[in-house]
């Protein structure tokens, strides 16, 4: 979703541009601490690896295939102001040396797709692996939601500067619900690809992964008869601090809710651009049924309610719960595993 | 997005366009993509201007037009999702074809259509008339950060080996007759793009490795001189001040 020339006014062209330009200038020095002396060849390296990668289409529903963004990934696998740079260079060379976004657009695109994603991204995994820290299953999960929510995030944030300085006359809250709807079903794909690449990369190089650096075991001395000396001190893990994520959860999820529910209403009912896009550009990809669009929720819409805008916002709704819900069982899963072997 | 990205993109040769040095036509197309945004959307003979000036610049750096329209398949999702926007749009509404078509929307996905051409012809006679080597070192004089330069020239040279190694692995899994139909098919893309992140990042400890061994200290040395003289700048600046100018006129007739 490469923005081109003439999609946004000047002014936020430049904004953004600004905004690009100071991140970047923050992020280079920031990805020196990460990295030290060999930040030139291993960025270099990693933006070809984000490069190639995104070229990695998988299938969503609905006969259409999505392609990875890879800040989120990017960011937990080399930190995030390496993943921000690595993301900005292959956005650079994608509009320079490909045609591929615009010149005018480059700050646009660069906030949008190499800063959004990378930041919100590292975020959300901070907050997970910070409040429930210490084992393989929860890097993954935390991958997974990191990735899920970066897609959206940038989706949103491109509304909003659609909002500010759009060229085109379309409802902003109808641009909101198809990017918000179909980024949902992307970002499921990113989560799912992202965590299953940090898993795989886990399971070969746990050291290569920037987010896992807590997971290292530590180093313990053997005597001849078989006793464990620990050279290190374990540090004493307190307990998560719950209560301080709590408003924020309750926050997020009537947001949640809000956005589902309410801004659904405002959908237009006839095709939008992106689902014609992605139907236009599935036609090379595969041109199958879904095999759920006889579900009760396909299309967004809930069936047997004659009212559309109820039944759009009923679906949206209960997208958002069925979210909520898998991934509250996922962590409570990984959380009573975790309890369960620190009790034995 | 990725359709065009298989394409040659340089084509070598010694017209006007090629030997001018690199930070000059960096700046050039940048300028005129400015000046092309700029230029309000009703003032249908200004865009016809510009595209007369790309295409004189094509003629003379002898870039074919074939080769230009080919890479302009890169514009296709926004080309696609310009034609939605008459469909969609709100405001007054007229009738064509049978077609209940909003007027701003026309207005809107000519908008984007035209700017976003131009704008792409632009960068694509760019790249086919600079070297990415000479357009990085250019990039480089313009002050951009030498980090990011670096940066951007090993994405640039190691691109080919890591999109082979991506490539030999999608011959390997589509040999066992692997296809990806949903997202079940997950697991497997994954876990070719974890071994391809390890297979690059040990590829970068090893060029990091072999680049100290051969005296690196931070900074790519300087082998070619690429200073540029008035006449250079001058010659670079005919394009945008042109788009400039056609931009200040249609702004200031009615």
């Amino acid at each position: 979703m490469h923005v081109p020339d003439g999609f946004f006014d000047l002014p936020v062209s430049v904004g953004a541009g600004a905004v690009a330009v100071a991140g970047l200038a923050v992020c280079l020095r920031g990805a020196r601490r990460e990295l030290d002396d060999r930040t030139a060849p291993m960025a270099g390296l990693v933006a070809a690896f984000i490069f190639a990668v995104q070229m990695l289409n998988f299938p969503v529903a609905a006969g259409t295939s999505g392609h990875l963004l890879g800040g989120a990934l990017a960011a937990i696998l080399v930190g995030p102001y390496t993943a921000v740079l690595c993301v900005s260079v292959v956005l650079l060379v994608q509009g320079f040396f490909f045609a591929d976004g615009g010149l005018t657009a480059l700050g646009v695109n660069i906030t949008l797709m190499a800063m959004v994603t990378a930041i919100v991204g590292w975020g959300v995994f901070r907050l997970i692996t910070r409040s429930a820290p210490g084992s393989r299953a929860v890097i993954v999960a935390a991958s997974f939601v990191a990735a899920l929510v970066s897609v959206p995030a940038s989706a949103l944030v491109f509304t909003l500067l659609f909002w500010i300085g759009g060229t085109a006359p379309i409802d902003v809250a109808s641009v909101a619900a198809a990017m918000g709807g179909v980024h949902v079903l992307i970002g499921i794909g990113e989560g799912l690809i992202t965590s299953l690449t940090v898993s795989s990369v886990l399971a070969v190089r746990p050291d290569l992964v920037y987010g896992a650096r807590g997971l290292a075991k530590r180093l313990v001395l053997r005597t001849a008869e078989g006793f464990e000396a620990p050279l290190v001190a374990a540090p004493a893990t307190g307990e998560a601090p719950v209560g301080r994520i709590r408003p924020l959860l309750i926050g997020g999820g009537l947001v949640a809710i809000l956005l589902a529910g309410v801004v659904s209403f405002y959908a237009s009912g006839s095709p939008d651009g992106l689902e014609r896009v992605a139907a236009d550009k599935g036609l090379n990809a595969h041109e199958e049924e879904h095999g759920l669009s006889d579900a009760p929720l396909a299309d967004y819409g809930v069936k047997g309610i004659e009212d559309e805008r109820l039944s759009v916002g009923l679906a949206g709704v209960a997208g958002v719960g069925i979210t909520v819900l898998a991934g509250g069982a996922v962590f409570y899963t990984v959380r009573r595993r975790r309890r369960h072997r620190a009790a034995v | 997005m990725s359709a065009g990205h298989h394409h040659r993109l340089y084509l070598p040769g010694d017209t006007p366009v090629h030997l001018l040095p690199p930070q000059c036509k960096l700046v050039a197309v940048a300028a005129f993509a400015v000046a092309v945004v700029a230029t309000p959307r009703e003032r249908l003979w200004a865009f016809a201007v510009h595209a007369l000036l790309l295409t004189v610049v094509a003629a003379v750096a002898r870039v074919p037009a074939g080769f230009i329209l080919r890479r302009m398949v890169i514009e296709v999702p926004f080309v696609l999702f310009a034609v939605a926007i008459p469909i969609i749009g709100t405001g007054a509404r007229t009738e064509v074809l049978g077609m209940s078509l909003s007027v701003p929307g026309m207005w809107a996905a000519w908008n984007i259509l035209a700017k976003a051409s131009l704008g792409v012809v632009a960068s694509i006679l760019l790249a086919a008339t600079t070297e990415p080597r000479a357009m990085l070192l250019g990039a480089e004089r313009l002050r951009l950060p030498p980090l990011l330069v670096q940066i951007a020239s090993f994405m640039l040279r190691y691109m080919d080996v890591i999109l082979d190694q991506m490539r030999r692995m999608r011959v390997a899994r589509e040999s066992r007759a692997f296809v990806a139909r949903d997202l079940r098919q997950a697991p497997v893309l994954a876990r070719s793009a974890g071994a391809l992140f390890i297979r690059s990042y040990e590829r970068g400890e090893r060029v990091h490795l072999a680049m100290l061994s051969r005296g690196y200290t931070g900074e790519m040395p300087i082998t070619r001189d690429l200073s540029a003289s008035g006449r250079d700048w001058g010659m670079a600046a005919v394009l945008p001040c042109l788009a400039a100018a056609t931009a200040v006129l249609s702004w200031s007739l009615t």
